[in-house]
């Protein structure tokens, strides 16, 4: 039997075709699978919004305590450490007025107004600029407005931090945990190398609960949803006069405060 | 054959040398499952242990973007028990022995999961 050069190439690809297909076959058999039935749920306790908020009532706080009571119970709940130097980790903190409302052109304000603190907290902007710049899609914002971050994501460039107007991101440059003096076992810690910020408590949300800070600040702090015209935030917002941190950038912030 | 001394014991050594995978292989001993501490008083895993053995880092991927990004906390496992979606106060709160659990099959197979660079690792070692 005589087989023509023609007849043993076409031979030779069908063949070179089987294997590549079974082994294909078997690279997609690999592939992890779900186990079948298996559902996904939003959890029964959870607090629902379309668009959450923050209103600040700085009349309400004046000590010193105040405000540590309220960073206290923030910073414990989130393993948030406690650096001493410029490496420090903030996810809320104080400033002055003129560090805080940069754009207040007023010239001549009450001498209380200037010389008070003020909470500073990430803004969970409309418009976040992080959200826009990160280029691994770490940090993103949620349909409640709330703007988060997946650590595992985050690759430590730290364009977020570049981006945001308000200061709100830290960066680990060390691992934070030695400057950790005790551990919330219910809440993970960062690592080196990635950023972080507060997250609008949203894992206290998801089992019912206020975030911390507002739990913790008797009443100085309001949460609720910006779209309800019902809710704490709105009414407050209604009954006071407010203002937002640098509103000229159009990044309309979810941190309101009532002067 | 011509310079038959070198070339039948360069042949031997060569033979040795290729087949070195196969008989250090053999010689070594051989791969045992370890042994894990299971938790004690629980039965059984949220899904069946041969699914959870083979596709638990699946699991926890998935959980973390349904948790994170779809706000979804709830797992509803394939027998219909509900479990909160949470590495540290669901898993770990039934597997307090990481080092006789986690470890010694990442260990036996030599992968270190950065999972405890942030996870905090459960304190009740027993």
């Amino acid at each position: 039997m005589s087989t023509t050069r023609r007849q043993f190439l076409k031979i030779a690809g069908l063949s070179v075709f089987g294997l590549g297909a079974s082994t294909a076959l078997d690279a997609a058999d690999a592939v992890a699978k779900d186990m079948p039935g298996a559902k996904y749920e939003v959890g029964g306790k959870h607090l629902a919004a379309k668009r959450w908020a923050m209103v600040i009532d700085t009349r309400k706080l004046e000590s010193r305590e105040d405000y540590a009571r309220i960073i206290d119970a923030c910073h414990k709940v989130h393993n948030v450490p406690s650096i001493p130097t410029k490496q420090e980790i903030k996810w809320i903190w104080t400033d002055k007025y003129d560090r805080v409302f940069t754009d207040d052109m007023s010239q001549h304000l009450s001498p209380a107004v200037r010389e008070k603190d003020y909470l500073l907290l990430c803004n969970h902007c409309e418009n976040p600029p992080c959200v826009r710049v990160c280029p691994t899609k770490a940090t993103f914002k949620r349909a409640d407005g709330i703007v988060v971050m997946d650590y595992h994501r985050c690759i430590g460039c730290r364009f977020c931090m570049a981006g945001c107007p308000y200061g709100a991101r830290s960066f680990n440059f060390g691992d934070p945990r030695p400057y950790l003096k005790e551990v919330n076992p219910a809440f993970p810690t960062r690592m080196r190398g990635v950023v972080e910020k507060c997250t609008f408590c949203s894992e206290r949300l998801e089992v019912g609960l206020l975030p911390a800070c507002v739990e913790a600040s008797n009443g100085a702090i309001l949460f609720g949803d910006l779209d309800d015209p019902n809710s704490p935030v709105r009414k407050a917002l209604a009954e006071n006069f407010s203002i937002r941190r640098k509103p000229s950038i159009g990044t309309q912030p979810g941190v309101y405060y009532i002067v | 054959m011509y310079n038959g001394k070198y070339i039948i014991p360069g042949i031997v050594i060569f033979v040795g040398l290729f087949t070195f995978p196969f008989w250090s292989n053999l010689l070594t001993p051989k791969y045992e499952r370890p042994q894990l501490a299971l938790p004690a008083g629980q039965k059984e895993c949220i899904e069946p242990a041969e699914y959870m053995r083979a596709e638990h880092m699946h699991i926890l991927d998935v959980w973390r973007d349904q948790a994170l990004r779809e706000g979804k906390r709830a797992y509803v496992a394939s027998n219909g028990k509900v479990w909160d979606i949470s590495l540290q106060n669901t898993c770990m709160k039934c597997h307090a022995n990481k080092a006789d659990f986690c470890d010694k099959c990442h260990n036996s197979n030599s992968v270190s999961p950065y999972c405890w660079d942030c996870h905090v690792a459960p304190r009740g070692n027993q």
